[in-house]
């Protein structure tokens, strides 16, 4: 649905993006992720075509943006990091003035009006000036201006900053009901916005895109020593020697003493799974087992060990 | 075609809906007014044979001797009306952002320039529409001929077509209406003094004088159409409103 490739925009002598390349596929929802500043918003005004790309070729909905921009752009919804609301408007003139220049036709432009208002819930302020509205509603305005020609490709940046939790939670909802329908690319800095909302993530890092793929296959690709935390009722001299006789367990270290119980933090070989044999071999040493507790990489890891290297190129 | 004709309602409304409209209209309105009932007396007194200087009473024609020069004047009222009208048109759009929602709409930049344009004409034409008051006074009174009147309305709606393409290109190159809006003024005003350069132009003041925007009115306000004055003022339209376009397309690369 979505195909960018080789990506680059230089104003003047800074490179904001530098050769991005990346796929989404109908009716998947892709996150942007990166810090302030890495090339966010402007790989998606390029996406959208209100920025022209120095180099390389953005393909939506079959059209390329530059050669084809009117009819990419049918297929588009956009929703800028502000709102680009007219404040002197009322929310149902203006969602109909977008449905105009969107060039939704005019027997089905009042159906597209209310659907969109009902699907942001913002039909109790359709007579309310867009300018009076709280940070929350201009949001979901804003959104259904994005859905009111019923775009195949919606492009949101940074849906959710500057709401309050219960916003946040409401409009990543609402977001992640536009998976399947419609092909989302959407852009965050925080980290559980992604695992909640999108498929597949891509890490943008100094205008390149150095990580991309399911959340579970970068926390997979990414993944260095495996820790493993065991919580053994024994002599402790002797319950580290069993546990270091177990082959794959690298090293073992005592975390935690409550009473004889000891919390042991076991470094594991890459790729290791030693959970059974490790628990029959403690039972059958005479210790007993009472906590056994893997501890898995979480994206966030991935996400700063990616984002604070030096080169985003040496970066598996 | 329709999603200009969207672009020009919402641009109409949008001057209805903030002061602009009206203290433009107003303005224009006490202007217009005060110039006619002036005139109107200086008429009155010269056909009365009352014009000072022992002076007989003369046979004059209304549209000669009162329209004409109304519309001259009113075209240099207009020289500091028409920026307040257009000056916001791209500006704001770029300064809160909205200009985002156009430019990723399906629009071409030209159907954008020209939605803006047909929304500071339309508001333009009212403001025109409102001196018929004034000039149906003439009718109820007196016997102006229509023709050169209409003429004269044909002349002051090109000159205001020049004036706001001119002014929408000054709005696209800043985010600051003030700006914008003084940069419109501060050129209309050179075009407009441009027509007393016979005094020091020497050789190049056919042409210089040809450059000034209000001295084209003249024929139109005698009630004459002359197709140099109606090219003048179309290639003055086309040429700012392609420079508007090309402006907007130039924003994209500016970023």
């Amino acid at each position: 649905m979505i195909e960018v490739t080789g990506v680059t925009k230089e104003f003047g002598r800074v490179r904001a993006v530098d050769g991005i390349t990346f796929e989404v596929a109908k009716g998947e929802v892709l996150g942007f992720l990166g810090p302030n500043g890495a090339g966010k918003t402007t790989t998606m005004r390029i996406l959208t075509g209100f920025l022209p790309a120095t180099k390389g070729r953005t393909v939506v909905a079959g059209h390329d943006i530059t050669a084809e921009p009117l009819e990419a752009k049918r297929k588009i919804g956009y929703l800028p990091e502000s709102p680009p609301l007219y404040p002197e408007m009322t929310v149902f003139d203006y969602l109909d003035f977008a449905a105009r220049i969107k060039g939704v036709p005019r027997e089905r432009r009042k159906a597209r009006v209310e659907e969109a208002m009902d699907r942001c819930s913002i039909g109790d302020v359709r007579g309310k000036l867009t300018g009076k509205l709280s940070k929350g509603y201009r949001q979901r305005v804003g959104l259904a201006q994005a859905l009111v020609h019923e775009p195949e490709v919606l492009i949101l940046d940074e849906p959710t900053a500057g709401l309050d939790p219960k916003q946040i939670h409401e409009t990543r909802t609402l977001i992640r009901s536009f998976g399947g329908d419609h092909t989302v690319v959407l852009s965050t800095h925080i980290l559980p916005e992604v695992v909640m909302t999108c498929d597949r993530v891509a890490i943008i890092c100094k205008g390149a895109v150095v990580a991309q793929g399911t959340t579970a296959s970068l926390i997979e690709r990414f993944r260095e020593r495996e820790h493993l935390s065991v919580s053994v009722d024994g002599p402790e001299s002797e319950v580290r020697n069993t546990l270091l006789s177990q082959e794959g367990v690298v090293d073992a270290e005592a975390v935690r003493r409550e009473g004889s119980e000891v919390t042991y933090r076991l470094t594991l070989a890459p790729g290791a799974d030693v959970r059974r044999a490790l628990a029959a071999r403690l039972v059958a040493a005479g210790h007993s087992l009472l906590g056994l507790h893997q501890e898995g990489t979480t994206l966030e890891e991935v996400y700063l060990r990616v984002v604070s290297s030096e080169e985003p190129g040496a970066v598996p | 075609m329709g999603n200009v004709w969207a672009l020009a309602r919402r641009e109409v409304q949008s001057y209805f809906s903030s002061p602009v409209a009206y203290v433009v209209l107003a303005l224009f309105i006490f202007l217009f007014g005060y110039f006619f009932s002036d005139y109107l007396f200086v008429f009155f007194e010269r056909s009365m044979g009352r014009g000072g200087f022992g002076r007989p009473a003369e046979t004059l024609n209304l549209n000669q001797d009162l329209i004409r020069f109304l519309f001259l004047t009113t075209s240099v009222v207009l020289l500091f009306l028409i920026p307040m009208l257009t000056m916001r048109s791209f500006a704001e759009e770029i300064r809160s952002g909205t200009i985002e929602l156009l430019l990723t709409s399906p629009l071409t930049d030209f159907q954008i320039v020209l939605g803006k344009f047909l929304g500071a004409l339309a508001l333009y034409g009212a403001m025109l529409a409102l001196t018929s008051l004034h000039m149906a006074i003439l009718f109820f009174f007196g016997d102006p001929e229509w023709k050169p009147l209409l003429v004269g309305y044909l002349g002051m709606l090109l000159l205001g077509a020049a004036f706001i393409a001119f002014g929408l290109l000054f709005s696209s190159l800043t985010r600051n209406q003030i700006v914008a809006g003084f940069l419109t003024f501060a050129t209309f005003l050179f075009l407009w003094l441009i027509e007393y350069a016979e005094s020091w132009a020497g050789p190049a003041s056919g042409f210089v004088t040809y450059l000034s925007v209000t001295k084209h009115l003249e024929e139109f306000a005698k009630g004459v159409i002359d197709s140099r004055d109606v090219v003048y003022y179309v290639s003055f339209v086309a040429f700012g409103l392609f420079l508007s376009k090309q402006s907007l397309e130039s924003l994209r690369w500016r970023g």
